[in-house]
């Protein structure tokens, strides 16, 4: 006696009525044509042409862009300062810890606080699924939110840069195979990097890890489920590498750190089980020794360095995008 | 004080019985049709023409937030709350603060339910001192001072030593033992059902194995005990299962689920929307099918609200920080009905697990429209339908995800005691 089902809802809170972008919160409910023009447009911030980026300094002169970091980084937050900078926005850090018990001031005062000071987008980290979609919720609507990262769910921005740096080394997905390596449940860059993978049309999307770090039912979200690294990493053309966080491991997710590398480790000998070109990526920062051999790491076949300095112009590209700009694309 | 319901459909499910008749009431206390039709001048006349006239309905789990927590609500809210929903009886957990450990905290809650004059409250005893999950509460003093069963409300019991000697002394002195099984270490920091929407959102989960483990330990203790125990809500196919099981080897033992539970999954909570953020979580939509089953078949035994109500920010957090439940007193009748509008479960089975069941269960008198019960009943059309509007509730808790969708059942009359509290407003 089933009752009609609820499918799955695509995501919409980031979508206006007419599928124009307004929050970037998720890769997922994303459209193909939508991800292409945000790396086209990040091609184009990626010039070294001194006069396109004269012209890009100007863009968003008159905006304010505030990064509000519950939680640390300062990989992220300083390329988020860059690209607003690079634009010409002002960009005010805000670092702010913030207290999970329901006293004192709440999320959504914070960010009233600062909208009333004409904050047009808010670029938002905190360690818990769903803070992005919660402050979309409640901003009005000329006010953009960017999710830098939130608890285990997603990180959209750094899944864009990786499939920007892909798109330069490798071309077209539609003939590559993947394997994402390593802590697959705590991690919101392989969500992000899944649901990213699966609409740009890779062939392939394999993930590898010890069952206690694989989340339950993740074939649902279209990838194949490997426990056995050495059979994974077979044919693969991208390793995309994740940061193993020891102290999150409790000494039973995974029993020790030379355990782990034994046999998640990526070798230059389990590196050549792949595919002869195959190309090594990792959202850093690194754990030589732990997930990555450094031998692999600063190889030829590492793009490791160019995922940092892509970084800058995706994200660029994306605050471009949400107030409406696609500076480079043929009119 | 005389009373007569005329000419409604009675359904009561205590004798199996759905005819269209009058139902006469003296002194709170339902009398002989036959013998009360002549000459019966009624003090108040109901026309009941067109609904449906059943027991006054049981909430086996509400909380009421008094005494404790009266910023979120208080008795005399949550009791007018229940019956405009035709809700006459409500049994309260005792995980209030102070914990309704000692005679004098039941006399307390007791009285100041009596004296507002709506619902009847029936208040839990704890199983614990403070609910600490390590010394026996005085249950016979417990007992005398009107509690028909102990639980430990929402705090686990980890100890299983603990849990069986409390088994064996509740049984000593006739008390059944409500009890909420889930497993401490696996449910750690979870909050919603370990599946695909926890996977896809990255959610801390409560996987299916944190109730089934809880639940067959404290299976396997009934058994041996013999005590009378309670599940208070179940959420996933394995522990109708095990209920089943359990039942057809003779156990003591019932079961309940939430209204909620029966209609909505994992699914639902979409883009983190924090409404439907409850414990246990909302489980697969095969869970949640198969608790559909379990009801319709008789394995379980109760529908309850699980009311919980909360103040508006409390929704208004990232998921897993958000506070957990739904203020559903006001929609125990219309999600119940829903299910036999969507032909899960017939009218007369549907009353029954909000009525007679919940009766059973408690061990109380009402929930029956026999001569010599107390006259405790709902009148409702289950024809009409109600667009959901939270900020017209009555209780204080305006949480609730079905907030703007239409459900079948609206209330005209819910008497307690032979009067009709409804028509008397809110206190």
């Amino acid at each position: 006696m089933p009752a009609e089902t609820s499918p799955a809802r695509p995501a919409s809170l980031q979508l206006s009525s007419d599928h124009r972008l307004l929050h970037f919160l998720t890769v997922e409910g994303q459209s193909r044509n939508q991800l292409l023009s945000i790396l086209d447009t990040a091609k184009h911030f990626a010039t070294s042409n001194p006069e396109i980026k004269k012209q890009n300094a100007t863009l968003l002169s008159d905006h304010t862009v505030v990064n509000l970091f519950f939680e640390d980084s300062t990989r992220t937050r300083t390329t988020f300062e860059i690209a607003g900078k690079r634009l010409g926005a002002s960009v005010i850090n805000l670092n702010t810890a913030r207290l999970s018990t329901k006293k004192g001031e709440t999320i959504l005062d914070t960010v009233r606080t600062l909208e009333a000071m004409e904050t047009d987008i808010f670029v938002v980290r905190d360690s818990a699924s769903g803070t992005a979609h919660l402050i979309a919720r409640h901003v009005p609507s000329h006010v953009h939110i960017i999710n830098a990262g939130d608890g285990r769910h997603a990180h959209p921005t750094q899944a864009m840069l990786d499939m920007f740096t892909i798109r330069e080394s490798k071309g077209d997905f539609s003939n590559l195979r993947f394997a994402i390596v390593g802590d697959i449940l705590h991690s919101r860059v392989a969500r992000s990097q899944i649901a990213a993978l699966q609409i740009l049309g890779a062939r392939e999307i394999r993930v590898i890890a010890p069952a206690t770090l694989l989340p339950t039912e993740i074939e649902r979200l279209g990838v194949s489920a490997y426990t056995n690294l050495d059979e994974g990493i077979v044919d693969v053309d991208v390793v995309m590498m994740l940061r193993l966080q020891l102290e999150r491991m409790e000494g039973q997710l995974i029993p020790s750190s030379q355990e782990y590398f034994r046999c998640y480790g990526l070798t230059q000998e389990r590196l050549n089980r792949a595919a002869p070109d195959a190309v090594v990526m990792h959202p850093g920062p690194m754990n030589r020794g732990l997930e990555i051999a450094s031998e692999v790491a600063d190889s030829e076949r590492s793009l490791i360095l160019s995922q940092v300095k892509n970084g800058i112009a995706v994200r660029m590209a994306i605050m471009a995008e949400l107030v409406g700009l696609r500076p480079g694309a043929a009119s | 004080m005389k009373l007569k319901i005329r000419g409604g459909r009675v359904i009561d499910p205590s004798v199996g019985k759905d005819e269209v008749r009058d139902i006469f009431a003296v002194n709170g206390i339902i009398v002989e049709p036959n013998k009360a039709q002549n000459a019966f001048s009624a003090d108040h006349e109901i026309d009941a023409t067109n609904k449906i006239v059943c027991p006054g309905l049981i909430d086996l789990q509400a909380r009421l937030r008094e005494p404790g927590e009266e910023h979120k609500a208080t008795l005399q809210t949550e009791l007018n709350a229940a019956v405009s929903a035709g809700v006459t009886s409500v049994c309260v957990p005792p995980d209030t603060n102070p914990v309704i450990d000692t005679p004098a905290m039941v006399h307390m809650v007791r009285q100041r339910g009596r004296r507002i004059q709506r619902a009847r409250v029936y208040p839990l005893g704890a199983l614990t001192v403070g609910l600490d999950g390590n010394r026996l509460t005085d249950m016979a003093a417990l007992k005398d001072a009107g509690c028909t069963a102990v639980s430990n409300g929402d705090r686990i019991i980890d100890n299983t030593l603990v849990i069986r000697r409390a088994m064996q002394y509740a049984s000593t002195f006739n008390l059944t033992v409500f009890l909420t099984p889930l497993d401490h270490w696996l449910k750690g920091n979870g909050c919603v059902h370990e599946g695909e929407v926890s996977t896809r959102l990255g959610l801390p989960a409560v996987p299916e194995a944190a109730e089934v483990v809880a639940l067959a330990r404290d299976l396997a203790l009934i058994e041996t005990t013999g005590v009378c125990a309670h599940i208070t809500q179940i959420s996933c196919a394995r522990s109708v299962e095990k209920i089943k099981e359990a039942k057809q080897r003779g156990l003591n033992v019932t079961a309940a689920v939430s209204a909620h539970h029966l209609h909505l999954s994992e699914q639902d909570i979409g883009e983190f929307d924090t409404r439907y953020h409850v414990m246990p979580p909302l489980r697969s939509v095969t869970d949640r099918d198969a608790l559909r089953e379990g009801i319709a078949t008789g394995v379980i035994d109760a529908i309850c609200s699980d009311h919980q109500p909360h103040g508006f920010d409390a929704k208004l957090a990232p998921f897993s920080e958000s506070a957990s439940g739904i203020a559903g007193i006001e929609t125990l009748l219309p999600l119940t009905l829903k299910l036999v509008q969507e032909g899960v479960i017939s009218l007369a089975d549907a009353i029954d697990r909000v009525t007679t069941g919940p009766a059973r269960i408690l061990g109380i008198d009402v929930g029956a429209l026999s001569p010599g019960a107390p006259a405790d009943i709902c009148v409702f059309n289950p024809e009409t339908e109600k667009v959901l509007d939270v900020r017209k509730f009555v209780s204080q808790g305006k949480n609730h995800p079905f907030d703007g969708k239409t459900l079948p059942g609206v209330v005209s009359n819910a008497i307690v005691a032979g009067v009709d509290v409804l028509s008397l407003g809110p206190k």
